[in-house]
């Protein structure tokens, strides 16, 4: 049972490292999207798995919240937004595939040395998984960074928040409350960056971050 | 009893959402000050009983505030016990004081809400028995005094008086927070009776040493960190000033006596060097600042430097005793210390009383305005010249006895085995006696100006005499400071409990002596009879009296109008106080504050008035502040820009910071 436990959970963690590389090289909206409910969906899985592993009934809430509204919900919410603002065929670049993914590479890279060396002592399953966790978090603050498109950078804000809820799953003893308040603090923040896009669309005709700061007189 | 205590600050604290619901009636003026008294003197009697030992309740309590892990601890020990009679004492004459002041006040609904709130954090500040509560209070204290200082915000001068004071105390309270960091150690004891336990190495002891006396000193207002409480001290209303001149510079003095006595352990001698060495500087520059002002509350300000000079002198000769394992020299140094701590608190909210009365009679503060008031108002003139007596330390008021307590522990320093002690020691009683001439001479500058002679102005012409609870308040203060001036024995002996828990040893016990004289080391060195003193000055007063009387020619003169223009009609050819105080300010000023006369003569023939302009500056602002200032303008201009970056500048900036310091982590050995 131990074994086969922190082989499936490490197994998870990983994949949900792997989506978010997946997130990374999407250049086209829609499927950015589609990748990220693959993204809340391996989340829910590995939450499920843990509520499994350390018995803790609460964790299956976490789990369906997860699914439901960061799968399923905001996904589609999100659709409706890209086809009613008509961005869904845009492509968006700043920083090149190559080079973002060799950045990700890093990343992870770094967080594994950070977290290994500084949880030497931990549970090897805790421990793995805020490694894991930790990267995808840091893959997470990449693409809001790489991305220009305000949609684009939800998206990275909410695969972050997804490896926040990995980290608090994976260490025992995680009140339900934290989960739930976290759950919720980021479906208010969707509903608030989704009011915002249409402000913002409203005011400049596009999503595109750039026109802000053109409209700024930002020097490019 | 530190229970009880903290019901009273509960008290304090639940009076401010009374203050603000009442807003700017009468009622909330009586309601809060009539509060703050009762509960004041509630807490000076569980200050006075904890302090004589007549309680045996537990005197810690652990409140599940603060940090989690380690809640909010409160203790009352014999020096917070000592330092809570002090506080609550000048807050309970400060709050009878405003029962009449405040009622003038013309926008009460900006003082009331904070002025029991203030008085709360300072007892929070002497009850708290771990760091982050010390600090939490600390701040509290600093932030409602900064509230109270800009509480007359029409004028642009007290606004930057609290600028500059919020900034310095941010900067002590950064500087107490790093002490105490170090202290605490790396796995973050913050509970006094951990850092107690823990032995800091020399080099961090030395550290937190410099820390502490940056950090304490600046609120006590030590040279060269005083350059906010001459602007910020005579802003606040005049109670308030009372209370941050006469108290919350004692509760900065308390902050350095927990710290460096307390917490830090033994001593290294040259610790001494440096405390000795800022509080004779302190007391030199803060008499000759004083002597300079012309705002009569400046000068109380100024004189507030002067003092905690002197207590820090007699500090830093208390570390040099006990560095050397000479408890009963140590406790000469810090009981002259702490006793004068307790004595300025009491003339120097007495002279910020007066002062206040002052300013509400007349209007002004300046005191070439003023002059005469000895005919309209003889009972504040009188309590304040008791208080001038007291601080320029003339027997038999307390101010005398303090000081004197403080040169016999000067005089002991010969037998200290270090050199440079031996040699530093005398240099800084020079200091202290020249400060305590400058002192007598600044004061009799303000009576004389502010009371006798005659009216400089119509304002002060004009001027009625104080309301009754001022004055009750005035002559409570005054009768202190007779007493403590007359049977010192009885504070001396009070204050053995304190002395012996910080230094380990007490002074010899002085209610037995006959006569009630103190005896300091040994009846063959030295003794004081204030009472002896006092009886004969009366006696010999009053025979030198009748003596001028009966023997002088009582014969009825009348003079001629060319007696020496004096009694010329006009008051403006009555001495000033700046002529006064020009034989110093030539004398010390040329190389203190660079005081240039510039005589405007105009040429035979015209009819233009000749003038005298006197230039003073203020170098130590000039040297060390006024850089600061240009450095930080210039900083704020060349990071500007950073105001005006992209999302997404900012979110890769935060990026690379994260990414940065994960780097650390991965790199750090």
């Amino acid at each position: 049972m131990r074994g086969i436990a922190f082989d499936v959970a490490h197994m998870l963690a990983g994949s949900l490292v792997l989506v978010s590389f997946i997130q990374l090289y999407q250049d086209r909206l829609m499927a950015l999207i589609n990748v990220f409910a693959a993204h809340a969906l391996v989340l829910a899985a590995s939450v499920a798995w843990q509520a499994f592993v350390q018995d803790a009934p609460h964790l299956y809430l976490t789990a369906v919240i997860a699914l439901v509204f960061k799968a399923i919900v905001i996904p589609a919410a999100l659709h409706r937004i890209i086809v009613k603002l008509g961005i869904h065929r845009e492509i968006e670049t700043v920083v090149g595939v190559g080079p973002t993914m060799l950045l990700g590479i890093g990343l992870v890279a770094l967080s594994m040395v950070v977290m290994l060396r500084v949880t030497a002592d931990a549970d090897p399953l805790a421990r793995e998984d805020l490694a894991f966790a930790l990267s995808v978090i840091l893959l997470g603050l990449l693409m809001m960074v790489t991305r220009r498109n305000a949609v684009s950078q939800v998206i990275g804000f909410m695969s972050l928040e997804n490896g926040l809820v990995l980290a608090a799953t994976g260490a025992k003893g995680m009140p339900l409350v934290v989960e739930i308040s976290v759950a919720f603090s980021v479906l208010i923040a969707f509903i608030v960056i989704g009011i915002f896009l249409f402000r913002i669309r409203e005011r400049f005709d596009t999503v595109d971050m750039q026109a802000l700061d053109r409209f700024r007189g930002e020097r490019r | 009893m530190v229970v009880y205590a903290l019901y009273s600050v509960a008290a304090l604290l639940a009076l401010a959402p009374i203050a603000i619901l009442l807003g700017a009636s009468a009622r909330a003026t009586v309601a809060v000050y009539g509060l703050s008294l009762v509960v004041t003197l509630i807490l000076v009697i569980i200050a006075l009983l904890s302090l004589f030992g007549y309680t045996t309740a537990s005197s810690s309590v652990t409140l599940p505030l603060g940090l989690p892990w380690l809640g909010a601890h409160f203790r009352i020990d014999a020096v917070a016990a000592f330092f809570l009679v002090v506080v609550n004492l000048g807050g309970a004459a400060a709050s009878l004081f405003a029962l009449g002041y405040g009622r003038h006040e013309h926008s009460p609904q900006r003082v009331l809400p904070f002025y029991p709130v203030y008085l709360a954090a300072m007892n929070l500040v002497l009850m708290a028995d771990d760091a982050f509560s010390f600090l939490v209070s600390w701040e509290f204290m600093s932030l409602t005094s900064w509230a109270l200082v800009i509480a007359h915000h029409q004028l642009r001068e007290n606004l930057r008086a609290g600028y500059i004071y919020l900034l310095m105390a941010s900067f002590g309270t950064l500087a107490l927070l790093l002490s105490f960091g170090l202290l605490a150690g790396p796995d973050g004891n913050y509970a006094f009776d951990a850092i107690r336990a823990s032995h800091p190495s020399t080099g961090l002891a030395a550290l937190v040493l410099i820390l502490t006396i940056v950090g304490a000193g600046s609120k006590a207002g030590l040279v060269p960190l005083h350059a906010w409480l001459p602007l910020a001290h005579p802003a606040a209303p005049s109670h308030v000033s009372a209370l941050m001149s006469g108290v919350m510079t004692k509760v900065a003095v308390y902050g350095f006596v927990r710290i460096v006595f307390d917490l830090l352990g033994t001593p290294a001698w040259w610790w001494s060097i440096v405390v000795l060495a800022v509080g004779g500087i302190t007391a030199v520059m803060g008499v000759l600042y004083a002597l300079m002002q012309r705002d009569l509350k400046r000068v109380l300000a100024y004189s507030t430097i002067e003092n905690i000079g002197i207590i820090f002198a007699a500090l830093g000769l208390a570390l040099a005793f006990k560095a050397y394992g000479m408890p009963l020299a140590a406790a000469l140094a810090l009981t002259s210390g702490l006793f004068h701590v307790f004595n300025h608190s009491l003339f120097k909210s007495l002279l910020f009383f007066g002062a206040g009365a002052v300013l509400n009679a007349t209007g002004t503060r300046d005191m070439e305005k003023l002059g005469g008031l000895i005919h309209r108002m003889p009972h504040t003139s009188f309590v304040f010249l008791v208080g001038c007596v007291a601080i320029s330390a003339l027997p038999p008021l307390n101010g005398f006895v303090s000081e004197w307590l403080t040169f016999q522990a000067i005089l002991l320093s010969p037998q200290l085995p270090s050199w440079g002690l031996k040699l530093m020691v005398p240099a800084v009683g020079a200091l202290l006696a020249l400060s305590a001439a400058l002192a007598a001479a600044c004061f009799v500058r303000a009576f004389g100006f502010t009371f006798l002679g005659r009216a400089r102005s119509t304002v002060a012409s004009g001027a009625k005499e104080t309301d009754g609870f001022s004055l009750a308040a005035m002559y409570f203060l005054a009768a202190a400071c007779l007493i403590a001036g007359i049977v010192p024995g009885l504070f001396i002996d009070a204050l053995a409990p304190v002395v012996q828990s910080l230094v380990g040893g007490r002074m010899p016990v002085q209610t037995g002596v006959e006569w009630m004289s103190i005896v300091p080391i040994a009846e063959s060195r030295s003794s004081y009879n204030g009472l002896l003193l006092m009886a004969f000055m009366i006696i010999s007063g009053m025979i030198a009296a009748f003596a001028i009387h009966r023997l002088a020619s009582d014969k009825l003169r009348r003079g001629p109008a060319w007696g020496c223009g004096y009694p010329d009609p006009s008051q403006a050819t009555q001495y000033t106080a700046d002529s006064f105080a020009q034989p110093i300010r030539r004398v010390f000023g040329t190389v203190v504050f660079r005081a240039r006369e510039i005589g405007d003569m105009p040429p035979p023939g015209s009819t233009a008035p000749a003038r005298l302009t006197v230039e003073l500056r203020d170098l130590i602002w000039d040297t060390l502040y006024a850089p600061i200032a240009l450095g930080v303008a210039f900083a704020a201009e060349r990071l500007n820009h950073l105001q005006f970056l992209t999302i997404r500048s900012y979110l890769s900036l935060v990026f690379a910071a994260l990414v940065f310091l994960l780097l650390v982590l991965a790199i750090w050995p």
